[in-house]
C-alpha cells in the first residue's frame, strides 16, 4: 500500500515523515528534475505501507515544479491514502490546498499537526465540525512529540481498506458557488463525453478545463471546438462577476475553507495581537538593527565554521588519513611485496586524493549544522526578506541570498540550497555566480601567495580577493541578466514562518541528509580523478614511470597550457598543471605546487616553498595567479553538482566556460595594467 | 476608500476587493496565498531597505514586493 504525506511548506511534514518511517529513510530525485521526494516504510504497525514524502506546496495549480510533481504523483501513481498534514496554527491557508485535494476524488485523511501550540495559545478547534464539513476523517497529532501519530495510521488504514473517504467527499456542489457548478456540469455533459481519451475523474477535469488548466487540456487532446465552447463558459462567469476565471474559481474555494475555519476554530488572539514570533521580529527585521545583527550572526557562524574549531578537525583528519591511514596502508602492501607503482597509486593517489576532499567533511557538516538551526528556526525567511531589495538589483531576488552565502563556505552545497528558487532563470543566474563567492578551498592557495609576496599586509590581500569575487559576481550578475539569461524580474511571494525552536534530531537529520549528498557525490568522482591525475602525473607518453614530472603526460600537458595563461604573469608550465589539478579540489593548488617546484609535504606554510616560488612569481604576478585561482572553473565537486542542478551539459559548459573566461579577462587585466602603471 | 496595498501604512488594515493584473503564474501565486476577495490584510512592516513589505493575511505572515502589492485593491 502506498501512502502519500501532502502539505504546505513548513507544516511539518518531514517531522512526521521521519516519526513514521524512523530511520529507514530514502532520499531519492524525481527523474529529470532536481526536487527530492522521499520514500520510507512505515514501521509501527503490521500492514506493509511505504510512505511517500511529496513536495511542500501551497496549491495544486500547475506553475511550479513541485506543484506539478505532487499533482503527477497523484494522478499517475494513484496512492491508496492522501495524508494531508495541515497546521492547525493556519487552517484558512492550509485548507486551500485540502480542498484541491478533495475535488480531486482522492481518499484524504486530514492531520492536524501542531495541536500543542493550538493549545498553548488558547485556541479551539471543534474537530468534529471539520469532519462533518470535509467529509474526510481529520486527525489531531504533534508530529514534533509523535503525538497521535498511531491513530492517523490506523484511520489512514481504515480508509485505504474500506475506501470510505472518497466516497463521502463533498462534492465539488459543497465547495463552489452555483454559478461554477452549473458551469462544470455543461462541461461534464457536453464535452468530457465528446473526448477520445477516457476520462477518469469527470467533475474533477471539466473543472480544471474550466479554470482553463493547459495540462489537462493537453493530456486529454482536447479539440479546438470544445476549447472554444469551454471559453464562453468561461466568458459567462468573468461577465458575471467581473473577474478572470482564475481568480473566480480561487476566490470560491477561499470562500469554503474561510466558512468551514470560522465555524470550526475559536481564536483567543487578534491578528494584531503580537505573538512571541512577531516580537522577535521585531528586533531581528528591524530597520537598524536588522542588518548589523545578520552580520554578526554571518560573522559567528563563519568564524566557528572555518576558525579554530573548523581548523582542528581539519587537521585531525588529515592526520588521520595522510598519516596514519596512509601509513598503516603502505606497511600493507609493502608487507604483501606490491609493486612500487602500486603502493604509490594507492597510498598517494587514491588516499592522498580522496584525502584531500576528506577533510573538508567535518567542518561541511558543522556549517550545514548550522544552516539548519537557520533555516529550521525560520530566520532563512527573513535574511531573505530583509535582502531583497539589495539583490533586486542585480536581477536576483531575496532567495538567491542564502546559496550565496553558503558559497563563502563551500560552492557544493550552496548550488543545491538555489533550488528554493522557483523561477528557472533565477536559479540558473543564481548557480552561475555562486562559485565567484570565495570558498573555504581558496584560502590555502592565498594563505601560501601571501605569505611569500604580502607578507606584512596579509590580511588586506585576502580580504581584496573575497571582495572581487563578490565585484564579479555583482558585474556578472548585472551582465548575464540583461543577456543570456534575459527575463521579467520574478516576484517575491513568500511565507514569513513563524520563529520554531528546532529539535536536536531534526538539525541533526537536515544535516547529514545534505552532507550524505557530498560525500557520495564528491566521493565518487574525487576518486576517479585522483587515479586518472596519478596516473598522468606518474607515467610518460610511452607508459613508463617517469622519474621527473616535467617528463610526464602532465609535464606535457602543462606546457601546452602554458602559452595560454603566458600574458596572465605565470607562463610555466608548473603553474599551469597546479590550475589544471586546481580542478580536482582547489586547494590541490598548493600541493601540486610542492610536488612539481620538488619541495615535499608542502603545506601553505612551508618555507622552502615560499623561497622557491619567490623565485618565479612576482608580487604583481603572484595577485594575478591568486586571482585566477579564485575566479576560474570551479572544482570538480562542483562541477558535478552544477551539472546535476543545471540538468543541462550546455548550461554547466555555459557556467565553466564563463568563469574562466572572466578569470582570464581580470588575471589579464591585472597584470598588463599593474605592468603599465609600473608594479611588478 | 479604494487604495492599493502599496498605499497602506505600516499597522493599518484592510479588506482585498481585488488583484489586478494579467492571468498567469504570479496573479496565481497570490491567490493561492490567500490574496483574494474578503481577506482582510494587515501591513506588518517595511523591509528595512524600503521593500518588500510583511502583511498578515488569513493568520499567517506574508511578504511580497511593492510591485506586487500595487495591483492588490483594497477597501
Amino acid at each position: 500500500m502506498k501512502f502519500a504525506l501532502v502539505g504546505n511548506p513548513n507544516c511539518g511534514k518531514t517531522t512526521l515523515f521521519n516519526e513514521i518511517t524512523g530511520s529507514t529513510q530514502y532520499v531519492g530525485n524525481w527523474p529529470g528534475v532536481t526536487i527530492e521526494k522521499r520514500e520510507g516504510k512505515a514501521r509501527k504497525i503490521p500492514e506493509d505501507v511505504l510512505i511517500i514524502d511529496l513536495p511542500g506546496i501551497y496549491s495544486l495549480s500547475p506553475y511550479s515544479m513541485e506543484e506539478i510533481i505532487a499533482r503527477d504523483y497523484i494522478i499517475n501513481e494513484m496512492p491508496d491514502v492522501v495524508i494531508n498534514i495541515v497546521d492547525a496554527t493556519n487552517i484558512e491557508r492550509n485548507f486551500y490546498l485540502t480542498t484541491q485535494l478533495i475535488e480531486l476524488g482522492v481518499n484524504v485523511v486530514v492531520a492536524m499537526n501542531m495541536m500543542d501550540a493550538v493549545e498553548a495559545k488558547g485556541d479551539e478547534i471543534d474537530l468534529k465540525i471539520l469532519e462533518e464539513s470535509l467529509k474526510v476523517p481529520v486527525v489531531p497529532i504533534t508530529a514534533s512529540k509523535g503525538k497521535g501519530v498511531k491513530e492517523l495510521m490506523e484511520r489512514s488504514l481504515n480508509v485505504a481498506q474500506t475506501a470510505a473517504s472518497a466516497a463521502s467527499s463533498p462534492p465539488l456542489q459543497e465547495i463552489h458557488n452555483e454559478s461554477i457548478v452549473a458551469s462544470i456540469e455543461e462541461i461534464e455533459n457536453r464535452i468530457i463525453p465528446t473526448l477520445e481519451s477516457k476520462v477518469q475523474n469527470p467533475s474533477w477535469t471539466s473543472l480544471m478545463l474550466l479554470e482553463g488548466d493547459e495540462k489537462v487540456q493537453d493530456a486529454l487532446k482536447v479539440p479546438v471546438a470544445s476549447l472554444n465552447q469551454i471559453k464562453v463558459y468561461q466568458e459567462n462567469l468573468e461577465k458575471k462577476f467581473d473577474m478572470d476565471i482564475q481568480t473566480i474559481v480561487a476566490d470560491s474555494r477561499y470562500r469554503f475553507t474561510t466558512d468551514v475555519t470560522r465555524k470550526a476554530v475559536k481564536k483567543k488572539a487578534q491578528a494584531s495581537d503580537l505573538t512571541i514570533s512577531d516580537k522577535i521580529d521585531k528586533v531581528v527585521t528591524n530597520r537598524v538593527l536588522a542588518i548589523p545583527l545578520f552580520l554578526a550572526m554571518m560573522f559567528g557562524i563563519f568564524s566557528i565554521t572555518f576558525g579554530t574549531v573548523g581548523s582542528s578537525t581539519i587537521d585531525f583528519v588529515d592526520g588521520l588519513v595522510n598519516d596514519t591511514i596512509a601509513t598503516f596502508v603502505l606497511s600493507l602492501l609493502e608487507g604483501a611485496g606490491a609493486a612500487v607503482w602500486l603502493q604509490d597509486l594507492i597510498v598517494g593517489g587514491i588516499i592522498g586524493g580522496l584525502g584531500s576532499m576528506l577533510v573538508f567533511v567535518p567542518q561541511i557538516m558543522i556549517l550545514f549544522f548550522f544552516l539548519a538551526i537557520l533555516e529550521d528556526t525560520g530566520y532563512m525567511a527573513r535574511a531573505a526578506f530583509v535582502m531583497d531589495r539589495l539583490l533586486r538589483k542585480l536581477g536576483l531576488s531575496g532567495k538567491s541570498f542564502i546559496p550565496m552565502l553558503i558559497g563563502f563556505g563551500c560552492t557544493v552545497p550552496a548550488v543545491m540550497s538555489a533550488r528554493t528558487l522557483e523561477n528557472e532563470k533565477d536559479r540558473r543566474l543564481t548557480i552561475m555566480l555562486v562559485p565567484f563567492m570565495s570558498c573555504g578551498a581558496r584560502l590555502p592557495v592565498y594563505a601560501l601567495y601571501t605569505a611569500a609576496f604580502f607578507a606584512s599586509n596579509q590580511t588586506m590581500v585576502v580580504f581584496s580577493l573575497y571582495l572581487l569575487g563578490i565585484v564579479v559576481a555583482v558585474l556578472s550578475g548585472v551582465l548575464l541578466k540583461k543577456t543570456i539569461l534575459k527575463g521579467e524580474v520574478a516576484p517575491f511571494v513568500m511565507e514569513l514562518p513563524p520563529y520554531r525552536i528546532p529539535t536536536f534530531k531534526g538539525l541533526m537529520i537536515h544535516m547529514w541528509d545534505r552532507g550524505k549528498g557530498f560525500v557520495k557525490k564528491a566521493g565518487t568522482i574525487i576518486f576517479a580523478a585522483a587515479v586518472v591525475i596519478w596516473f598522468l602525473q606518474y607515467f610518460n607518453f610511452s607508459f613508463q614511470a617517469v622519474s621527473e614530472p616535467a617528463d610526464s603526460i602532465l609535464g606535457a600537458i602543462g606546457r601546452a597550457i602554458a602559452p595560454v595563461v603566458a600574458p596572465l604573469g605565470f607562463g610555466d608550465w608548473q603553474s599551469a598543471v597546479a590550475l589544471l589539478t586546481g580542478f580536482i579540489a582547489k586547494e590541490a593548488v598548493v600541493s601540486t605546487m610542492g610536488i612539481l617546484h620538488g619541495v615535499a609535504e608542502a603545506t601553505e606554510s612551508s618555507t622552502d616553498l615560499i623561497t622557491a616560488l619567490q623565485t618565479v612569481f612576482t608580487p604583481l604576478t603572484a595577485y594575478a595567479f591568486m586571482a585566477f585561482s579564485l575566479l576560474y572553473l570551479p572544482c570538480m565537486a562542483a562541477f558535478a553538482t552544477i551539472k546535476r542542478e543545471m540538468n543541462s551539459w550546455k548550461w554547466t559548459l555555459i557556467t565553466v566556460g564563463y568563469s574562466t573566461g572572466i578569470a582570464w579577462l581580470v588575471a589579464f587585466l591585472i597584470f598588463q595594467g599593474g605592468k603599465m602603471m609600473g608594479f611588478n | 476608500m479604494e487604495r492599493t496595498l502599496k498605499e497602506l501604512k505600516t499597522g493599518e488594515k484592510g479588506i482585498i476587493i481585488k488583484v489586478l493584473g494579467e492571468k498567469g503564474a504570479v496573479k496565481k501565486r497570490l491567490m493561492d496565498m490567500g490574496m483574494t476577495s474578503g481577506a482582510e490584510v494587515l501591513v506588518r512592516k517595511v523591509a528595512p531597505l524600503g521593500d518588500p513589505i510583511e502583511v498578515n493575511i488569513r493568520g499567517y505572515e506574508l511578504t511580497l514586493r511593492k510591485t506586487e502589492a500595487q495591483n492588490i485593491i483594497i477597501k
